[in-house]
């Protein structure tokens, strides 16, 4: 055998090396979750209703979130600023859409390309802007949490008060196109066409993330780095490079989140970003900080429970994500994927 | 005596208020095995962290190839040549064996760019390594997770290894199978700085000695001088070395 195939793939001896098993309790939950949630509702075609919404809110959850989780677990930075990326990205939408409105008039392949160009257009600001947010407000204040805290929350106040100067305090409407309008019926279950969508795209960055993560070198970093970044220096590496590439690509995602979720509220306030700022830490505490798995698994979480208890009891519905992350912090202290060496 | 790899004069570190280094001087030559002794809490590791650049020294100058370290950051330390295995070991539990030596082999980006045949001299060091190549490190033992920090240093030709006590908490027989390993690296004239507590591999190994206690080399000369001599070693370590395993 060649040392290159005894590399590549285990050895007879490897082979008699206990695998090392993937916990599967977390994603048990989730399908416990939507069992529970089916004889509760009673209707199988309500059911799937809400669960295809709860799991497009949760994906587009886990678009805003997946930055966030990596930044804190990179660089033990706690970005409450992470809001009014996700504000800018809203924003930017509605500038960008509402110009192209009578451009794309009543064609689909138009109309998809305008919503597209939103996204990438709030992917580019909210990267770039996220750049000089980590050179010129995290940068400053690496190691001293309070103050970052205290920093990054004034950044978000001062970024949202620069949106109002630009955009005005009102809230703007951010309609869906026709062609994402309405819904598929499947039997008796209504399935909105702009919820397939968001978990689509949620599915890709999902997908992207894996595969960045697991696949590529600088993945492999990353993750070490969320583990003993020190160690990551030592061999060579210069994390804080890696910190910045990923705040700006943390920064980008929640530009594409905000857009996703405007569209998905069909409007924008300039208090947009501080509203899902709640739900994502929820997120990133369930999934365990730096956790991108944990994160996808919280996200899809929060975006269930949100949707089934917004539906059997809309009183609780506020508080049933606090009462999750309670649950979940009792079981798994560390969240339901945690990262050793935190 | 061969030509000085690595040279500290007066190398002073404060860490926070504290002052824990207080002139450190030693020299580590090339192609042979340096011993850093000394009681804890003597700064022996804060001595590695100095040179590794994890703290910076606050007086003194650390000449690398003749070259200043001071003031360097970390991964430009590590990019000339200098590999550290910390006391923590500093293995990713989370990443497999395999992934582990990918991440200390940096012109690699996958496992197929790793040089198969030094890899292949490193599994004849550590056949642990191979067995549990696609395996969480994690989930290794204390002295398994010791073998990958060690291999992690030398999957690819360094100039110098800084190599933080070791056999702490290992059995015997796999502090045996470390000495086996770091002899051959120095059979290969590998340039080691060695922090070590167990006499028997400081005996077994060193060339060279540096005692340290207060944040200073109280002593610097030929190992196996300082092993022969018993008031030698109750004076500067407090304990005769012979009995102390």
């Amino acid at each position: 055998m060649s040392a290159t195939t005894a590399i590549a793939t285990p050895t007879a001896a490897a082979a008699a090396v206990p695998k090392a098993q993937f916990d599967w309790r977390p994603l048990a939950l989730l399908v416990g979750l939507m069992g529970l949630a089916l004889p509760a509702i009673g209707t199988p075609s309500t059911w799937l209703t809400l669960t295809v919404a709860g799991l497009a809110m949760g994906l587009i959850i886990f678009v805003i979130a997946s930055g966030l989780t990596l930044v804190f677990g990179l660089m033990d930075v706690l970005n409450f600023g992470h809001g009014v990326f996700i504000a800018l990205g809203a924003f930017m939408a509605t500038t960008v859409m509402g110009g192209m409105t009578g451009w794309a008039g009543e064609s689909t392949a138009l109309q998809l390309t305008s919503v597209f160009t939103a996204m990438v257009v709030a992917m580019v600001v909210a990267g770039a802007v996220g750049w000089a947010f980590e050179r010129v407000i995290v940068r400053p204040v690496y190691g001293l949490h309070l103050k970052q805290i205290l920093i990054t929350m004034g950044g978000m106040i001062v970024g949202e008060e620069i949106i109002k100067v630009i955009w005005g305090p009102q809230q703007i409407a951010l309609p869906l196109p026709s062609s994402l309008t309405g819904s598929w019926l499947l039997g008796e279950a209504s399935i909105e066409k702009y919820r397939v969508m968001a978990a689509g795209i949620g599915l890709l960055v999902f997908a992207a993330l894996a595969f960045t993560l697991n696949r590529t070198k600088v993945g492999l970093l990353i993750r070490a780095g969320v583990q003993d970044r020190e160690m990551v220096e030592s061999l060579g590496y210069r994390i804080r490079r890696l910190f910045v590439g990923v705040f700006v690509a943390g920064s980008a995602l929640a530009g594409l989140g905000g857009v996703m979720w405007g569209l998905y509220q069909q409007n924008v306030t300039p208090q947009i970003g501080g509203q899902v700022n709640v739900l994502i830490f929820i997120v990133i505490i369930i999934g365990g900080l730096g956790s991108t798995l944990g994160c996808f698994v919280g996200a899809l979480l929060v975006g269930l429970m949100a949707n089934y208890t917004g539906f059997l009891a809309p009183k609780v519905a506020l508080f049933s994500n606090i009462g999750l992350m309670v649950a979940i912090l009792l079981w798994r202290p560390q969240g339901l994927y945690p990262v050793t060496n935190r | 005596m061969s030509q000085n790899l690595l040279e500290l004069t007066g190398v002073h570190t404060h860490i926070g208020a504290y002052h824990i280094l207080h002139g450190v001087d030693f020299v580590v030559p090339e192609g042979e095995v340096t011993m850093l002794l000394g009681r804890n809490g003597a700064g022996k590791t804060t001595t590695l962290r100095t040179i590794m650049g994890l703290w910076q020294a606050s007086a003194g100058d650390l000449r690398f190839k003749g070259r200043s370290l001071k003031g360097q950051a970390t991964p430009d330390i590590a990019t000339q040549g200098i590999a550290y295995v910390p006391e923590s070991m500093g293995i990713f539990t989370d990443l497999t064996v395999k992934e582990n030596m990918v991440l200390a082999a940096r012109a690699a980006r996958n496992a197929s760019e790793l040089d198969t045949q030094r890899l292949e001299w490193i599994f004849g060091l550590f056949p642990a390594l191979k067995k549990f190549w696609l395996y969480p490190a994690g989930k290794l033992s204390g002295g398994q997770k010791q073998m990958l920090a060690v291999a992690r240093a030398i999957c690819e030709p360094r100039a110098l290894i800084l190599i933080d006590e070791p056999s702490k908490g290992l059995a015997p027989s796999i502090i045996n199978n470390l000495i086996a390993a770091f002899k051959e690296l120095k059979r290969q004239k590998t340039t080691i700085l060695l922090v070590e507590q167990n006499f028997m591999m400081a005996k077994a190994l060193g060339d060279w000695v540096a005692v340290m206690d207060n944040g200073r080399v109280v002593h610097r000369g030929a190992m196996a001088e300082l092993a022969e001599d018993e008031a030698m070693q109750q004076r500067l370590l407090g304990l005769s070395l012979g009995t102390h395993q």
